[in-house]
């Protein structure tokens, strides 16, 4: 009986899915939004990457709202953590004996982990340039933390470092978003500072500005996560 | 789309299919099914780069198939903890 239910409910959605695709035609032109968007993001925005454009300014409240999502995912892993935590304290004074994590791992950790955090900040610092941007590059800057923990599980990272810097990036973003609101068109407004020569580095106003905080941030909750998972061994 | 393209899309598609198949075969390990789950989201990244979305591309290897899948071990090895106690 079950599985003639779950049967049925494969073949309709089987049948969705199906019919979607058959009726598929795709566009050969740009729709309205899109094309405003192709549009005008040069002399407004003044980002050679549109998709940052769209991410950072036109839909700024929708990025700001994700980065709280992921913020309070860090706080409730946190939450959820602490407990555990307390109890365990005295598993620190006797840790146990780990394998050793083997010379690849060590020379590669070495070797690899100054590369990804400059190639993470490169990616955050040019989102209004090329592909990428605040959360790819925090998650690539978080990677490299991983990589530190994989190599060493009984390193300690500075807790209050990383909550230092989550907790001022977001409150730096915010305050941003109400100078745009102040000094220029709305709330996120890019235009607070200077739109500069298109294509270069210092261009497209804030987004360069928003995008290393958004990124800084990003890479912060996620070690949270991940070093909060990670030091509290239960036994 | 040209041919070839045509054709690499095809292959990582039918590559993602496999991985979710064994991700979610019951006899397996958790190990292995976590290690095809994040490979799912690396073949899902090849794929929107093929779809021309570098940016959804980019978070979906770095978040996707990097970050979740250690997550999931993380999150493993204190279930298994928690199993052993009993």
């Amino acid at each position: 009986m079950k599985n003639k239910i779950a049967l049925v409910l494969v073949l309709a959605l089987g049948f969705i899915f199906g019919s979607l695709w058959i009726g598929f035609v795709p566009f050969t032109t740009l729709n309205e939004t899109a094309h405003y968007y192709a549009e005008n993001t040069a002399d407004e925005v003044g980002a050679q990457n549109i998709i940052t454009a769209i991410i950072v300014t036109y839909r700024g409240l929708d990025t700001l709202g994700e980065v709280t999502v992921l913020f309070l995912t860090a706080a409730i892993v946190g939450l959820v953590l602490a407990r555990s935590r307390a109890v365990e304290q005295d598993a620190y004074s006797k840790p146990e004996e780990l394998p050793p994590a083997g010379e690849l791992l060590e020379i590669g950790t070495k070797l690899l982990v100054p590369l990804i955090l400059l190639f993470g900040a490169y990616v955050f610092v040019n989102g209004h340039l090329t592909p990428g941007g605040g959360f790819q590059g925090g998650a690539i800057v978080a990677s490299a933390i991983l990589l530190m923990l994989l190599t060493d599980p009984l390193r300690r990272f500075s807790r209050r470092l990383i909550t230092v810097i989550e907790s001022t990036m977001g409150l730096v973003y915010v305050v941003i978003g109400i100078l745009g609101v102040a000094l220029a068109g709305g709330f996120l407004d890019n235009r607070i500072l200077p739109l500069g020569e298109f294509g270069s580095l210092f261009s497209a106003g804030a987004i360069p500005v928003i995008y290393a905080l958004v990124g800084l941030k990003v890479g912060a909750e996620f070690c949270a996560m991940m070093v909060s998972l990670s030091e509290t061994e239960d036994r | 789309m040209s041919p070839i393209l045509l054709a690499m899309v095809l292959i990582v598609s039918a590559a993602m299919i496999a991985a979710a198949v064994v991700a979610i075969h019951p006899a397996r390990s958790l190990p292995i099914a976590i290690l095809a789950a994040g490979s799912v989201g690396l073949f899902a990244s090849l794929l929107f780069l093929m779809l021309a979305a570098p940016d959804v591309a980019m978070t979906e290897a770095a978040i996707g198939s990097g970050l979740t899948t250690f997550l999931f071990f993380f999150v493993l090895r204190r279930v298994r903890g928690g199993q052993d106690e009993k």
